[in-house]
C-alpha cells in the first residue's frame, strides 16, 4: 500500500482552516485572490501558509516576487517564509523548467507534498488551486478532512457555467463552502450576485476588473494597494476571520 | 532527513494494517524502495527504529529496491532512470519530489517529457506479517 496518505491529516493538525480558492475556470484570478487573502491574513495578525497547487501553471511566486527559494529538512520539508508566509510551491523543486505533468502523476506530487510538509502551527493554510474539478480538488476532499471552499468567478456566464457545477459536486460531497467572489466585473450588473445566492451560497465580492493590477504584480507593497486586494480584505474582515 | 517523514508514514501505515487485521505483535515489515526517490536507507533505517511503537519492538524491517523504469508514451521506449546523469540539485529535487522528473528528464530516444514512471517510483509498504 501507499502510506503516505496515512499521514497527511497528522502534517496538517495543527492548521486552523485549509480554504481551497478554487474555480471551475482558468484565467478568473484564482491566484491573485488566493495570495492577496494569504496575505491580508498575516497583515492581520494570523499565522498563514500558502500553498501553491496548480503544478504545471504556478503563478503565486511571481505574483510575490519571490525567487530562488530553497524548503530546509527537518524530519520532513519544511517551508521557506516569504512576505510573512510559509509558502510551499512545485517551483521549489522544479525551479523554471515546465513540469508537464499527467493526472496521475499531478497526484502523487500532490500527495508526496501532503505527507511531508512540516506545517506546523497555522491559523489558516490558503490553497491556490489549478482550474476545474480534476484531481488536485478530487485528492484534497478525499485526503484532507477539514477543507473549505472559496469559490472566485468572472461575470462571464462561461465561467459561472463551470462554478455551477462545481459547487453542485462540492455540495454533493458535503464540503463547506464559504462563499463566491465575482472578480473582473466590468459593469455594475448584479447578476452573478443573484445567481450566487439561487445556489444557496455567499455572495462575498463584486470586485471591478483594475488594469493597475499587472503593474503590481512581483511588488507585495504595490500589491497591497489594488483594488483586488482591498476587496479581499473586507472578504477577510466579514466572512473568513 | 525527510526520510523522517517518510518513515513515519511507513510506520502509521503498518499500524492502521495491524489494527485492522487484529495483530498484537508485529515480525515483519516489508518495505519497497524506488530508486528514483533516492532515499538514504541508513537515515530511513534508523527512523523506522526509532519511530516504531512497542508492538514492532521485535519487528524486521526488510528494505528492498526497486529499479526505476520509465516509459516514454510518444515512442514507447522504455529505459531505466540513473542518478550518475543527474547533476546534485536535480537530484535533490526528484529525491523530494519524484515527478519532478518530468521537469528535468527526457526521453533518451525521441526527447519527449512524456513518460511514465512504470516502476520504482517512491516508498511502498508491501506487507507486514505478525501474531494475533
Amino acid at each position: 500500500m501507499d502510506p503516505r496518505t496515512t499521514v497527511i491529516n497528522e502534517r496538517l493538525r495543527r492548521i486552523g482552516r485549509i480554504i481551497a480558492v478554487s474555480s471551475g475556470k482558468g484565467g478568473v484570478g484564482k491566484s491573485l485572490v488566493a495570495t492577496t487573502l494569504a496575505l491580508e491574513l498575516v497583515r492581520s495578525g494570523y499565522k498563514v501558509g500558502l500553498f501553491d497547487l496548480d503544478f504545471t501553471s504556478p503563478s503565486t511566486h511571481l505574483i510575490m516576487g519571490v525567487k530562488n527559494v530553497q524548503p530546509e529538512e527537518d524530519k520532513g520539508i519544511i517551508p521557506p517564509v516569504m512576505k510573512g508566509l510559509a509558502y510551499m510551491s512545485l517551483i521549489h523543486f522544479s525551479g523554471d523548467q515546465a513540469a508537464p505533468l499527467r493526472g496521475a502523476d499531478v497526484s502523487n506530487a500532490l500527495i508526496e507534498l501532503l505527507a511531508v510538509t512540516q506545517w506546523g502551527e497555522l491559523d489558516f493554510l490558503v490553497l491556490d488551486m489549478p482550474p476545474g474539478i480534476g484531481d488536485v480538488v478530487l485528492d484534497l476532499v478525499r485526503l484532507v478532512k477539514h477543507i473549505e471552499f472559496l469559490i472566485v468567478t468572472t461575470p462571464s456566464r462561461l465561467a459561472f457555467e463551470t462554478v455551477k457545477k462545481q459547487v453542485r459536486l462540492l455540495q454533493d460531497l458535503q464540503v463547506p463552502i464559504i462563499g463566491v467572489v465575482e472578480n473582473m466585473k466590468m459593469n455594475p450588473s448584479e447578476n452573478i450576485e443573484r445567481e450566487t445566492e439561487k445556489l444557496g451560497l455567499q455572495f462575498l465580492a463584486g470586485i471591478l476588473y483594475d488594469p493597475e493590477v499587472e503593474d503590481a504584480i512581483g511588488d507585495v507593497t504595490k500589491l497591497r494597494g489594488t483594488t483586488i486586494a482591498k476587496k479581499i480584505r473586507e472578504v477577510s474582515a466579514n466572512s473568513i476571520i | 532527513m525527510h526520510e523522517w517523514a517518510l518513515a513515519e508514514a511507513v510506520i502509521t501505515a503498518a499500524q492502521q494494517i495491524a489494527e485492522k487485521e487484529e495483530l498484537k505483535e508485529i515480525r515483519e515489515v516489508n518495505i519497497k524502495i524506488g530508486e528514483l526517490q533516492q532515499v538514504e536507507r541508513d537515515i530511513f533505517r534508523f527512523a523506522l527504529s526509532q519511530l516504531k511503537p512497542a508492538s514492532f519492538k521485535n519487528a524486521t524491517f526488510r528494505i528492498s529496491t526497486a529499479k526505476t523504469t520509465l516509459k516514454c508514451r510518444v515512442c514507447e521506449h522504455t529505459w531505466l532512470f540513473s542518478k550518475s546523469n543527474l547533476d546534485e540539485d536535480t537530484a535533490e529535487a526528484i529525491h523530494f519530489v519524484p515527478e519532478v522528473a518530468h521537469s528535468y528528464i527526457k526521453c533518451p530516444k525521441c526527447g519527449s517529457p512524456d513518460f511514465e514512471i512504470s516502476e520504482g517510483r517512491g516508498v511502498w509498504l508491501e506487507n507486514i506479517k505478525g501474531v494475533r
